[in-house]
């Protein structure tokens, strides 16, 4: 609650923090936050809204769009989705491929948090150190895919490009290389007392709170919850690798910087098997243009946490409703707990700590009656259409007659 | 022109002052813009430097489709900002809506809302394409 006596700071749309637009309202008594709420919004795009005029294969890479940064993740969690709803199994090299560039773009997706970490503390050589690194893998992911983000490697029934005998050793090489880097980082982060200081105590979320607000992925792990639906519930080849689940039970920044580099190391490890075990043979499989009718929840580790697709087929070659719940929706909620009785110079750390994507997260709008704003109400679709269909007789647009025409032509 | 303008005039094209603002981008053109500012890629060495206010900046660098809700906030910032200014579309998103043209929160690119001086494509606009992009941009301003 915001208390009449605090002063409020809003802070942004445009703010230098964050590189995404978004909006806190924060109250300060003294140096101390006593409430923080967020404003989103910003980024709707209408994404959702916008799978269902587009076929399932133009929705790919639609919602791949949705996160520049978690692009894959997205759009595998969409296919595997639609797969299951049309029954199909992919090729096992095509999960593998699938898998690669999965924990290639939690490497880099996790190595971009650490310098964006640092930079949010002050410590710009860090920033500076993780995204010349991280270009080593950026790099790599140009040479399978053919982007540097945004892959456009995944396909309803597959992936669309192989890898090619050379890559493996590239792979490989760039493995050892980031491996090297990331022992210097957890070197760092175990020794340097400046870091530990600064982060340590910070963003505190005991693994009670966590559970109930429905902390995800790595904020989620940091306090002490282990869940990775790569183990909970193996999808692509996860089921075949081996890791472990890196857990802390920290509760607070310091706890979430070491899961996400213990991460890391584990995600060098299984792109190794991978290289190791990928089977030969084909990596697609043909699927029909239109999806048969049906309802399917994909679930997916991002790198920030889990990743929730729904995807309704009605038997045409366009979805019925996509509807997306992405990893940071889950987390925002304990932010403003983590933020409560803080000092107003921790927020910026503390919100960067649960690696938010607001891009992913604007996946809602709220529509309200502004005429009076005790009348709210909801509707299910059929009252909508009826609605739409007065909405339209009341500005002279009668379609009544036509239908009539045309029941009766459909008739004979 | 006086020699006060042509100082004027040099040193401004010597440190363009940017703020990179981001009007409902998918964040992979606003992460390709930090990879320019880094090690890699390294725009500083064109005077190139990031700003946190409107108030400092020459340049305005947007990402992203335009979004019914940032509207009239991308209008505020480019107000705030000091003449002479200039704005760079980033990514496809923002030279043309890309592929979210016609979401119906979408308003378009960037050019429906505010002059746009330099367009850079790409989805994401790569840091080489970026660089090159600003590049442009400064030897353009330069025979003028
Ligand atoms: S151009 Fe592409 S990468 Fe850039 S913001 Fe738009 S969708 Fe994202």
């Amino acid at each position: 609650m915001h208390n009449s006596g605090d002063v409020q700071i809003p802070i942004g749309p445009q703010h230098p923090a964050l590189k995404e637009p978004e909006s806190f309202l924060i109250s300060l008594h003294g140096e101390k936050i006593t409430a923080a709420s967020v404003k989103l919004g910003y980024n709707h795009r209408g994404i959702e809204k916008a799978c269902e005029e587009r076929t399932y294969i133009q929705d790919l890479y639609l919602i791949e769009r949705i996160c520049g940064i978690c692009s894959h993740s997205h759009s595998t969690c969409f296919a595997q989705t639609v797969e299951e709803i049309a029954g199909i199994e992919i090729p096992v090299r095509a999960k593998y491929i699938r898998t690669l560039i999965a924990e290639l773009e939690r490497i880099h997706s996790h190595l971009l948090w650490l310098g964006v970490a640092g930079h949010e503390i002050g410590f710009d050589t860090l920033l500076m150190y993780t995204w010349r690194d991280r270009e080593i893998v950026m790099d790599l992911l140009a040479q399978l895919t053919g982007n540097r983000v945004n892959y456009g490697i995944n396909t309803i029934g597959g992936v669309r490009r192989d890898i090619k005998p050379g890559q493996k050793e590239a792979v490989l090489n760039a493995m050892d290389a980031l491996e090297e880097r990331t022992k210097y980082y957890i070197e760092l982060a175990q020794a340097e007392t400046t870091l530990i200081k600064r982060l340590s105590g910070v963003g505190v979320l005991s693994r009670k709170d966590a559970q109930h607000l429905g902390a995800v992925g790595p904020t989620g792990r940091a306090s002490g919850i282990e869940r990775d639906v790569r183990k909970d519930d193996p999808y692509a080849a996860y089921a075949e690798l081996d890791f472990k689940v890196i857990t802390s039970d920290k509760c607070d920044v310091y706890g979430r910087t070491l899961v996400r580099v213990g991460e890391l190391m584990e995600s060098y490890s299984i792109v190794r098997q991978i290289m190791k075990k990928i089977p030969d043979g084909a990596i697609t499989v043909k699927v029909p243009r239109k999806i048969p009718p049906g309802e399917a929840i994909g679930r997916y580790e991002a790198p920030r946490g889990e990743d929730l697709h729904y995807v309704r087929a009605n038997g045409t070659e366009k979805p019925d409703r996509v509807k997306v719940r992405a990893p940071t929706l889950a987390n925002i909620q304990a932010v403003s707990k983590m933020l409560e009785d803080r000092y107003l110079a921790d927020m910026p750390i503390v919100v960067a700590a649960i690696d938010p994507c607001f891009s992913c997260t604007d996946r809602l709008v709220a529509i309200r009656d502004t005429q009076d704003k005790k009348h709210k109400h909801t509707m299910i679709w059929e009252t909508l259409r009826l609605k739409g269909i007065e909405w339209h007789k009341e500005r002279g647009i009668d379609f009544t007659l036509l239908n009539k025409k045309l029941a009766d032509i459909f008739k004979k | 022109m006086s020699i006060a303008t042509k100082i004027i005039n040099w040193s401004r094209l010597k440190s363009p002052w940017v703020l990179h603002f981001n009007t409902g981008a998918c964040n992979a053109c606003d992460i390709e813009i930090i990879a320019s500012l880094t090690p890699r890629y390294d725009i500083e060495r064109f005077g190139v430097v990031l700003k946190a206010t409107p108030r400092h900046a020459d340049v305005l660098l947007c990402s992203g489709p335009v979004t019914k809700q940032i509207e009239s906030r991308l209008l505020r910032i480019y107000e705030q900002m000091l003449e002479p200014k200039f704005v760079v579309a980033i990514g496809t998103c923002a030279c043309t809506g890309g592929v979210f043209d016609g979401c119906y929160n979408v308003k378009g690119g960037i050019n429906s809302v505010i002059p746009v001086s330099a367009y850079i494509p790409g989805c994401p606009a790569s840091p080489k394409a970026i660089i090159d992009g600003v590049v442009k941009l400064l030897k353009s301003l330069e025979e003028k």
